[in-house]
């Protein structure tokens, strides 16, 4: 067996075994901890096929910002798990004959089926994927890359709307009465004659 | 030798497995979401396997824009659960009635 095909078999089979973990660790956290391994070593099967520029996109992204997210939410919110893990197993039966038959309809078809498609050569030491995917974006899908610049827009939007909170009893300014502010409003110059010192040794004496 | 048919039965093995996840954790919100993730991951994974083998970015492209979609879903989906659970104090998708759906 060749190197890259131990590579693809012991990273599949971690991937795999990170993903059971996510749907049945009893904590979340967990769960959301090995969701992170899940998607490293998918970025490392994405190295294997000379996705280079996606698979560090998708450790940045996903494991620094969106599991990080996730994890920050679950320390945040304090679950009764036990009331969560209630029947757990209960619809497995059901669960487990829908997967299976998934997994078996999906061998089945697409088991040796390789679609005509071998194995590419090998990229030039110079190939840059990275460079590829930008001349692709910027060029032929502007429109839909401009797209997903809104939708983001839209999320950071949605995320701040939904969970701002306001407090009463809370001392802010308001920002726009801060800006409008005028030297008039705050400085208030007194004119006060000059006054000689009283002389001190008349009450002294 | 590694071939398409080894990734493809990959991706819908995970695809399965988030499947399962799905039928498994239906009260826990947060778990269900990230049991999309995975699914994501798993439809992604597709993607790149055939962008590979075809020599055509296109399959690359289409995975950024997924990546793009689901962080935002992720973001909202989010924020959504933690005003739930300010509202209602649970995450207990039996909790979530109200609707009388």
């Amino acid at each position: 067996m060749e190197f890259s095909a131990v590579i693809f078999y012991l990273f599949a089979a971690i991937l795999l075994l990170a993903g059971l973990r996510v749907i049945t660790a009893k904590n979340p956290v967990h769960a959301a901890l090995a969701l992170v391994l899940a998607f490293f070593t998918a970025a490392g099967l994405w190295i294997l096929l000379e996705a280079e520029f996606l698979a560090i996109t998708l450790v940045l992204v996903y494991v620094g910002a969106v599991m990080v997210l996730f994890l920050f939410v679950v320390m945040m919110l304090d679950i009764n798990l036990e009331q969560l893990r209630q029947q757990f197993w209960d619809y497995l039966p059901i669960a487990a004959l829908v997967a299976g038959l998934l997994i078996v309809q999906m061998i089945l078809v697409l088991g040796g089926e390789t679609f005509g498609l071998n194995p590419p050569a090998p990229k030039p030491a110079g190939y840059s994927n990275t460079k590829e995917l930008g001349l692709l974006l910027y060029t032929e899908y502007v429109y839909p890359f401009e797209l997903a610049a809104v939708i983001l827009l839209v999320a950071i939007v949605a995320a701040i709307a939904l969970t701002l909170r306001r407090r009463a009893g809370v001392k802010w300014v308001d920002p726009a009465v801060q800006v409008k502010v005028k030297r008039e409003g705050r400085v208030r110059l007194v004119n006060l004659k000059p006054q000689k010192p009283q002389a001190q040794s008349e009450e002294d004496a | 030798m590694i071939g398409l048919n080894h990734y493809l039965v990959l991706g819908s093995v995970l695809f399965a497995l988030s499947v399962l996840g799905i039928f498994l954790n239906r009260k826990n919100l947060i778990v269900l979401l990230m049991a999309i993730e995975l699914m994501l991951l798993a439809v992604n994974i597709n993607f790149i396997a055939f962008s590979h083998f075809l020599n055509d970015t296109a399959g690359q492209i289409f995975v950024f824009f997924i990546l793009t979609v689901a962080a935002a879903e992720s973001a909202i989906g989010l924020a959504i659960l933690v005003v739930l659970f300010r509202v209602r104090r649970s995450i207990n998708v039996d909790d979530l009635d109200s609707l009388k759906g």
